[in-house]
């Protein structure tokens, strides 16, 4: 066990923990922020992406000891109010039906339009192909990717 | 609205265990049916659905499991439709687990809108008549002065106006009409039911706040997970814990016993730890050996001959019209095909999961379940406690497909609760969901027809194998395992005059259940291939060789129970060849394919458009006709259409699950590998405007699929593809 210093949604956090737990575990149980899904445990599913200095990772394949200064976003610091682009856009494609994958894959899709403000539809295949969703939304979240891109070149 | 057959689920207990199986009824065994629910005393709405506070809040209140099929607001906006409520107002809750209250609470056989759509009815329209009677006594007015509307009555001539909480005290103290006699809205006049409404539940899936069954945390809860024995019936037959207790946050090790074929728990030694991960490196660290037990040498290999050579033979005559064995052989052209399929796992992206804490004579559960109800039950038995003492809240769930049905979880987690006394969260990981899930069943179907000069079909003889879900859990000396397994196949639609069905059960150890559409899955496959194989044969266009035999005469009635009704199986399939542009010409090595089915009351016709290059295929585009009968939410019924299309994808192109040496050895999504957005086709859904019953949704548009993939793709290479998953010859 060890004493490991986590920046999480820009607040910090100490967590007395094995230095290789991945760090889905640590915010899913001692931390309690459980929108950080767990589907697979191998990064074959992209249920628990989230941000590391804005890169999406899996964070079931990240040991939390690993993570050292990054700054961490999980999609609880997205934005709590839904205001967040990527979240508007979810909502205005109704994407989620049971939602379980969700949040992996709106840090995936996040992550993408900060690195790409204009997404071609293969540029969103490679960056969201690591994310399943079984109740299959895809056609969705493709729009909803679009969407969130028009909002963001009309607001620059 | 006509009330005309309709698919009722009904509870049949199987061996004890309570396992609800969805049901065909005969028209006969429906009206005794309805006789039954007529007697039975109704729910006060006030106490079961509509709760009015005084401060004029109002919550709807849901008896049906939200698993993604949004179900929380299709039954909410038929409440609100009716008791004349404002939608954007109102909150929706779950109900509590009170099978007293909500006589059925099982979610499955997409039968939610069906079952429910005139009982809610009733219930708004009795609450909007209370409120009505209410403010009318108060203002010492007449009734029809009055008018609610938006949660409050009016009464225009004085300009007053009172809310539903002003009302709500006089109202509840009012006798409840005959909800069979309330009056209900004219369908012209809805509001919400038919028009697009936003899901109640998705705000709340896009910020990390909706909880799932794994997202429960309540203090002082510990975490467990079990090792299982790798083959089906097999057990640990010693093991060491000595390492596992070292392991940084373990707190206990222990056995449970499996539970016999009646839950088919697998048993093996549970881990408990402050921490999932802990619990899992706990398990890791055990050292076990198993005892492989009766089942060890299964392979799917074996099974599969075992299953051709089964579907070759004379089976029990489900249908037999006319005489097959004569008209084949005068058939001028002769077809035959055989269709395989492989075990399917659910793999909801949530794995299984339930917290359970057992406390001295009460226990409490957060479980994320299609059956409340059995849970309650089943963990009240293992705790030994009366099931009014175990308090079970039903959470969102990341899928069920039948999966969540099952009660296994569940009682493999009342064990551990037993022992633990504090709240306990079982996880299953990914690879005991994929390893320890009931599958889909194995399946081989024979089919033979004939075609005669003028190109009609003139005989068609199917014959079923399967490892049948019935046959596994209906008691030795009730079994009926076809029951289970020709839904789809008896009701073949196409006038043919020499028809048979014949079934015969495959024996497996490896447990089956349902999973989405059931028995459509392979029934729709094999009925809409052969179709397609015999309009190839009499050298037809498949729409119109289609639509020459879905013949509705004037006097027509269902044969069958839920005998599909030809008009509007054709009305679906007009639509899906119209939005296709069926017929104009497409570039070399493009295809169409096309199928129309019916299942749990609702007609779907999908084409796909595919192109084919060697021994690799796309799918370019899918177009979706649905005839759902009434439709509740418009945006609904097009996300589970969608749904359903890449669920059956997924099955069509890429997964199965085999057995080898008794063990399932696709154990996570490398080699489960689900439809993912680079692979998915776009999809158009094109709904029609119905007033027939409601039809389920969560299924339907599965079916379909996979034959109008293969049908596309021998239209676009000449190659029929009959086993599934898919795979082309270069």
């Amino acid at each position: 066990m060890s004493a490991i210093q986590l920046v999480i949604n820009n607040n910090s956090h100490q967590v007395e923990i094995a230095p290789d737990t991945p760090l889905l575990w640590v915010l899913r149980d001692k931390l309690n922020m459980t929108g950080t899904k767990y589907g697979c445990g191998m990064g074959l599913c992209g249920a628990c992406t989230v941000h590391l200095d804005g890169e999406a990772v899996r964070s079931c394949q990240t040991p939390v000891s690993s993570v050292g200064s990054k700054k961490i976003t999980t999609i609880e610091g997205l934005s709590a109010d839904n205001s967040h682009p990527v979240q508007q856009a979810w909502i205005a494609e109704q994407v989620p039906q049971c939602g379980y994958c969700q949040p992996g894959q709106i840090m995936s899709a996040a992550a993408l339009l900060s690195k790409t403000p204009k997404p071609t539809d293969d540029q969103i295949d490679s960056a969201m192909v690591g994310n399943l969703c079984r109740c299959g939304m895809y056609q969705r979240i493709r729009r909803a990717i679009h969407r969130a891109a028009q909002g963001a070149g009309e607001g620059a | 609205m006509s009330i005309s057959r309709r698919t009722f689920v009904v509870r049949g207990t199987i061996a004890g265990a309570g396992l609800v199986l969805g049901l065909r009824l005969s028209p006969k065994a429906l009206a005794q049916e309805n006789a039954k629910a007529r007697k039975k005393p109704v729910a006060n709405p006030f106490d079961a659905w509509i709760h009015v506070k005084p401060d004029g809040k109002i919550s709807l209140i849901v008896a049906k499991s939200e698993m993604g099929q949004g179900i929380r607001t299709g039954l909410a906006m038929i409440l609100a439709e009716e008791a004349e409520l404002d939608f954007n107002a109102v909150t929706v809750e779950q109900a509590d687990t009170r099978p007293d209250i909500y006589a059925h609470m099982g979610t499955g056989g997409s039968g939610s809108t069906m079952e429910n759509f005139t009982p809610l009815r009733q219930a708004g329209a009795t609450v909007r008549e209370l409120m009505i009677t209410a403010a009318a006594t108060k203002w010492k007015v007449s009734r029809s002065e009055c008018e609610a509307q938006k949660g409050a009555v009016l009464h225009e001539k004085s300009s007053r106006r009172a809310t539903y909480g002003e009302l709500v005290e006089a109202a509840e103290k009012l006798p409840l009409p005959d909800p069979e006699k309330v009056e209900l809205k004219d369908e012209k006049e809805f509001e919400l039911i038919g028009h697009a409404t936003p899901r109640v539940d998705i705000p709340s899936k896009v910020n990390g706040s909706a909880q799932f069954g794994l997202d429960i945390r309540v203090p002082e809860m510990v975490f467990a997970v079990v090792a299982r024995c790798p083959t089906f019936g097999g057990k640990h037959a010693h093991f060491d814990d000595a390492k596992a207790k070292v392991v940084p946050g373990v707190l206990d090790v222990f056995e449970i016993p499996a539970l016999g074929r009646d839950m088919f728990t697998a048993g093996g030694v549970a881990v408990i730890a402050d921490s999932t991960w802990a619990a899992m490196k706990g398990r890791e660290a055990l050292q076990i050996s198993w005892d492989n037990g009766a089942a060890a040498s299964t392979t799917t290999d074996a099974l599969r001959e075992s299953l051709r050579a089964a579907s070759a033979k004379p089976g029990k005559h489900i249908r037999n019209d006319g005489n097959v064995d004569v008209a084949i052989p005068a058939g001028v052209h002769r077809v035959e095909a055989v269709y395989e399929f492989p075990y399917l796992a659910h793999a909801t992206m949530e794995p299984m999961n339930i917290t359970v804490h057992a406390r001295d004579g009460e226990a409490e559960v957060w479980a994320p379940t299609q059956s409340p109800d059995w849970v309650q039950r089943t963990v009240a038995k293992i705790l030994e406690l009366p099931d009014k003492k175990v308090k079970v809240r039903t959470t969102l769930m990341g899928g069920g497909f039948g999966r969540r049905y099952m009660a296994d979880y569940p009682a493999e987690a009342a064990q551990i609760a037993k022992v633990v006394r504090k709240p306990v969260q079982l996880v299953w990981s990914r690879e005991d969901d994929m390893t320890h899930d009931f599958y889909r069943p194995m399946a081989c179907h024979q089919m033979r027809g004939a075609v005669n000069h003028a190109g009609h079909p003139v005989a068609w003889s199917h014959t079923i194998a399967s490892t049948s879900i019935g046959a596994f859990w209906d008691p030795p000396n009730k079994q009926a395992p076809e029951k289970s397994e020709v839904g789809g196949a008896e009701q073949m639609p196409y006038a043919i005059p020499n028809m048979r069905l014949q079934y015969n059960v495959a024996a497996s150890s490896v447990p089956p259940l349902w999973w989405r559409s059931v028995e459509h899955s392979f029934n729709g496959f094999a009925v809409e291939c052969f179709i397609d194989e015999l309009a190839s044969a009499a050298k037809q266009d498949p729409v119109q060789f289609r639509q020459k035999l879905l013949v509705k005469h004037a006097n027509w009635k269902p044969r069958f129970e839920d005998d599909p009704d030809p008009a509007r199986l054709l009305g679906v399939l007009k639509l899906a060849a119209e939005k296709s542009e069926w017929g104009t010409p497409l570039a070399a090595g493009k295809g169409r394919g096309i199928a129309s089915y019916h299942s749990f009351g609702s007609y779907i016709a999908e084409v796909a458009e595919v192109t084919v290059q060697g021994s690799n295929f796309k799918i370019d585009r899918v177009v979706a006709a649905i005839d759902c009968g009434q439709i509740v939410n418009p945006e609904s019924v097009r996300a589970q259409a969608e749904s359903a299309i890449i669920y059956g994808l997924s099955a069509a192109l890429k997964n199965e699950i085999t057995i080898k040496n008794g063990a399932v050895e696709q154990t996570n999504f490398d080699a489960y590998d689900p439809i993912r957005i680079n692979e998915a086709p776009p999809i158009e859904v094109h709904l029609i405007q119905s007033k027939e019953d409601p039809g389920g949704m969560g299924e339907p548009a599965l079916p379909p699929i996979a034959p109008a993939v293969a049908n596309a793709i021998f239209a676009a290479s000449g190659q029929r593809l009959r086993k599934l998953p898919f795979q082309l010859k270069a």
